[in-house]
């Protein structure tokens, strides 16, 4: 009981070491902006060399309010610029290889931390299963990962895709956890959301869509899939069907795509833009009453809607992996309307 | 310059109208999946599974909306 006790105050000492100076940061700038400072100092905020917090970015937006749109907008998109608020920046160095700009961006970092994170994580998890005897209870995080991957096997694979399901087991919770991750990670201090990067989520759609396409042909062979893309309707309808269902393949990795970006990006910006409600109205009354409980339930909202944009992601991966393999289906409907 | 403001109004309505859509139809969604619960609570988990599936899918199709909406803003 007493070690418990002791780890919980270490938690919370770890905690508030990371929350001390943010807020503090916070303070210093709220205050830089409310106070009617002149002009010159004003302008000193704006040169500071390490301006690239979103609250110091607030601070040198307030005057015009059209600029915190453009504010919003750099804190969204990916760029070649990695803001630590009160110690500075780091201007990562920029790539050309044949006309393409290849740069290390912030995105790409992102990528890295959440891959090194999970191989760590993972790591660790899969040396103490090695160790276990099999009658043993898993512990502490070996026991969250346990229910997190049983949940993605029983749940997601093997309800969807039925009794190969563990063929794809490993892509489908590569892909969840990574994909949490990404999410998790723009809601750290320093952080960036890599998901929120249209890229991203179009090159794990296109997994999932070649997975899709693998297992279809597996299933079905090359005439079964290219007998598919007809319908089974008539050879005079053919002419309609083909676009139709050659579009009809393209059409869900793109869902994917977008759904993932757009719940991710939307969420920082609607954060953002309640924080930049109060600095639009220079009002510490506004930034009590709403600015910062709505940034905090939106925030704790954008903590369920990470978990949730994962789930759905491998969901619908399993799903449309489900649906190419199933063959029964169709045969069988094809059957019955021979019999009858 | 009142081009672009009624730019802005056509991406301004065409989002609202996005949420409209969604809304009624997550809202259909979770009103038929509580009723099916109280019917067959025990068949809570193959509904809510269902359920989150259709919702997904309405929702991609709103958020395609609001993709638009945005670009048209940011244009």
């Amino acid at each position: 009981m007493k070690r418990i006790n002791v780890q919980r105050t270490k938690a919370l000492l770890k905690v508030f070491a990371v929350l001390v100076p943010l807020l503090l940061n916070g303070f210093s700038i709220a205050a830089a902006s409310t106070e009617q400072l002149p002009g010159v100092s004003r302008n000193e905020v704006a040169a500071a060399p390490a301006p690239a917090v979103d609250a110091a970015h607030g601070a040198v937006a307030a005057p015009e309010e059209e600029k915190a749109g453009d504010v919003i907008m750099h804190h969204i998109l990916n760029n070649r610029e990695f803001a630590f608020p009160p110690f500075g920046s780091v201007e990562l160095p920029e790539i050309k290889l044949g006309g393409f700009d290849i740069s290390i961006t912030k995105h790409v970092v992102m990528l890295w931390v959440v891959s090194a994170i999970l191989l760590v994580i993972f790591s660790i998890v899969g040396a103490k299963y090695k160790k276990m005897t099999p009658s043993q209870a898993p512990k502490g995080l070996v026991n969250a990962m346990e229910a997190l991957v049983e949940f993605i096997r029983t749940d997601v694979a093997k309800a969807n895709i039925g009794k190969d399901y563990e063929k794809y087991l490993t892509y489908l919770l590569t892909v969840f956890f990574f994909i949490l991750l990404c999410n998790l990670m723009g809601l750290v201090p320093y952080g960036a959301t890599a998901t929120g990067n249209i890229n991203v989520t179009l090159t794990l759609a296109t997994f999932t869509f070649f997975l899709t396409q693998i297992a279809a042909l597996k299933a079905h062979g090359i005439k079964g899939y290219l007998a598919h893309l007809t319908g089974g309707t008539h050879p005079a309808l053919w002419i309609i069907m083909i676009p139709i269902e050659f579009i009809g393949l393209f059409t869900k990795p793109v869902a994917l795509t977008i759904r993932l970006f757009a719940n991710m990006t939307a969420g920082h910006i609607v954060i953002l833009s309640l924080i930049f409600i109060s600095f639009i109205l220079k009002s510490y009354i506004v930034a009590v009453v709403m600015s910062v409980p709505f940034s905090i339930f939106i925030y704790l909202l954008e903590l369920f809607v990470a978990f949730l944009q994962a789930f759905i992601f491998t969901m619908l991966s399993a799903l449309f992996i489900g649906l190419a393999s199933a063959h029964e289906g169709h045969d069988e409907h094809e059957a019955g309307v021979a019999s009858h | 310059m009142e081009g672009l403001g009624l730019g802005y109004l056509g991406a301004g309505i065409g989002a609202g109208l996005a949420v409209i859509g969604a809304g009624l139809g997550i809202g259909n969604v979770a009103a038929s999946a509580a009723e099916g619960v109280a019917r067959q609570p025990e068949a809570t988990a193959d509904i809510r599974t269902t359920m989150i599936i259709a919702a997904a899918l309405i929702e991609g199709v709103a958020l395609f909306g609001e993709v638009i909406c945005v670009l048209l803003a940011l244009k």
